[in-house]
């Protein structure tokens, strides 16, 4: 056949192409971006024996219904996601983390993920995209990076080429953790807030509200009191930074969020628990609790090897 | 030079140059920032200055919060600072159209908007950083008769290639976006070039700028 493609039937809520993001930008103002789950990430490009940086598609919420045309390929989807495979005579329950077939002419509906936010749509070929400072993460606020640096379009044509011959039809055996606690060490201005509001802060629970997306997390619960300055002179931020604003909210950068910000930073999500962070969906509660540097570190250790232990039982 | 290092979450360094707001201690910052750029320590995947901070992160699968804090602490830099930034000049359209707070300014300053433009023009401002949205500048330090404080309700759009001024800076706004700064004109030039693959950015940190007075003609006329 000359040509392998997706037609992009419905292109879902927020769906974009995404690696493992750009580094060496945020004294410009660029953000990492990337794939907002690294785990389900990586494990993907490993179920399609992809080099471990290559771009997958990604959703949020509801994903996108493509039409393939061209010769037989394998693809797979991570996460917790709900989908099928419309084929000439019948339609099949698709299944996550086992490389799948799509023949010429087959549907794949991405219907939805479950009871999380972000998952992954990884082909066993590459993606005809542009490349842009380093990386093909699509970031829409500065339109850069593949498809122009748009979410995808109704209609719109995606190009494939490579398709390989090399993978594992097993099945990986991984289920999402859904956990609502969240491990943070205190930021730089942790004594900005009130003694009842810094044990209100590890205390309660906030609701992640509808104000959410590839650049923050706005929460919802008791009001975190200043004591000393609602504002600060602009500085930078890092993805899992949780800033209070000045009516005492949290909000929480996430992998497209500016590069700078003025409000004061009450604590940083942990490395390891932030794939599970940006899963939880809008409306669940979550709870902080408050960790040290040395136990963050050992906890990140345990997580990545857990990653590697994964990605080593797809092959 | 630094106060302190301190860690911001588990993978990053968060250096602490004061307080305050001026040049020297952002030259300080910038020098620093172009001394560990240049000196490759392994694992480190951004560098952010600012007015008085620098944020240096790094990958956990790489290295850690000790490691880098010890080579940080270790580099011998050259104690002379010296601004190697440049002179770059941009050219501002201030009609009606454009110029959406001159009015406010007008009562808020209580100057005549010809006093307002000649004070803007008159002076160059030095780039402190860049970001927030990508390219952004943040430039410093307006004359004192032209400290204004933010729109009371932030606009949803402001329009791209604005300038803006609030308190001592003056920004541009390289994509539309929301924002609360005083608008007084805008540029036919693209501060931020999405379509250039190797340096999108017009302005850098420690650049001097120098705006000019273009007519809406001329604004037309070269870039319409």
């Amino acid at each position: 056949m000359a040509e392998n493609y997706f037609e992009v039937l419905r292109p879902g809520i927020n769906t974009t192409f995404q690696d493992n993001g750009r580094k060496n930008y945020y004294h410009i103002g660029i953000p990492f971006s990337g794939a907002m789950d690294n785990r389900n990430f990586v494990i993907a490009n490993a179920i399609s024996n992809n080099k471990k940086n290559s771009p997958v598609i990604e959703f949020a919420l509801q994903g996108p219904k493509l039409r393939y045309k061209g010769d037989k390929v394998y693809f797979n989807v991570t996460g917790d996601v709900n989908f099928q495979i419309l084929r000439k005579n019948k339609i099949e329950e698709g299944v996550c983390y086992q490389n799948l077939v799509l023949e010429n002419n087959d549907c794949l509906d991405l219907i939805s993920t479950n009871r999380s936010v972000y998952g992954y749509l990884s082909i066993n070929a590459s993606f005809k995209i542009d490349f842009y400072l380093d990386s093909y993460s699509v970031n829409t606020k500065a339109e850069i990076g593949a498809n122009n640096g748009k979410i995808l379009q109704k209609n719109q044509i995606i190009k494939m080429e490579n398709i390989t011959k090399k993978y594992s039809l097993n099945k990986l055996d991984y289920i999402n953790s859904k956990i609502e606690n969240i491990r943070v060490i205190k930021g730089p201005h942790f004594d900005y807030f009130s003694k009842t509001a810094k044990e209100l802060f590890f205390k309660e629970k906030f609701r992640i509200t509808k104000l959410t997306d590839r650049m923050g997390i706005r929460l919802d619960g008791p009001k975190i009191e200043n004591i000393k300055y609602t504002n600060i002179k602009s500085e930078g931020l890092v993805k899992g930074t949780i800033q209070i604003t000045a009516d005492g909210d949290p909000i929480v950068m996430l992998s497209d969020h500016g590069t700078i910000g003025g409000y004061p930073k009450i604590g940083v999500v942990i490395s390891a628990d932030y794939d599970k962070l940006v899963q939880i969906p809008p409306g669940s509660k979550i709870k902080f609790k408050e960790i040290n540097l040395k136990d963050a570190e050992t906890i990140y250790k345990l997580y990545e090897m857990e990653t590697q232990n994964l990605i080593s039982k797809t092959k | 030079m630094i106060k302190n290092i301190s860690n911001l979450g588990d993978a990053a360094l968060y250096c602490d140059f004061g307080n305050d707001v001026n040049r020297e201690i952002n030259l300080n910052v910038i020098q620093f920032f172009k001394n560990i750029k240049k000196s490759n320590i392994p694992g480190i995947t951004n560098i952010t200055p600012s007015y008085n901070k620098l944020i240096i992160s790094f990958d956990l699968n790489i290295t850690n919060f000790d490691k880098i804090k010890t080579e940080v602490e270790q580099l011998n830099f050259k104690n002379e600072i010296v601004n190697e930034g440049n002179l770059i000049k941009i050219p501002v359209c201030c009609d009606n159209d454009f110029a959406l707070d001159i009015k406010r300014l007008e009562k808020l300053l209580n100057l005549e908007k010809e006093e307002i433009y000649k004070k803007f023009f008159s002076k160059k401002y030095y780039c402190y950083m860049t970001g927030f949205i990508a390219g952004m500048p943040f430039l410093g330090d307006l004359s004192d008769s032209l400290y204004a404080r933010r729109l009371d309700t932030p606009r949803v759009k402001v329009p791209k290639n604005s300038i803006g001024l609030t308190e001592q800076f003056c920004n541009i706004y390289t994509f539309e976006s929301p924002g609360g700064w005083n608008i007084i004109g805008k540029t036919p030039l693209d501060i931020f070039d999405n379509k250039n693959n190797t340096s999108p950015n017009l302005i850098n940190p420690g650049d001097t700028i120098s705006f000019f007075q273009i007519s809406k003609s001329e604004f037309e006329k070269k870039y319409g």
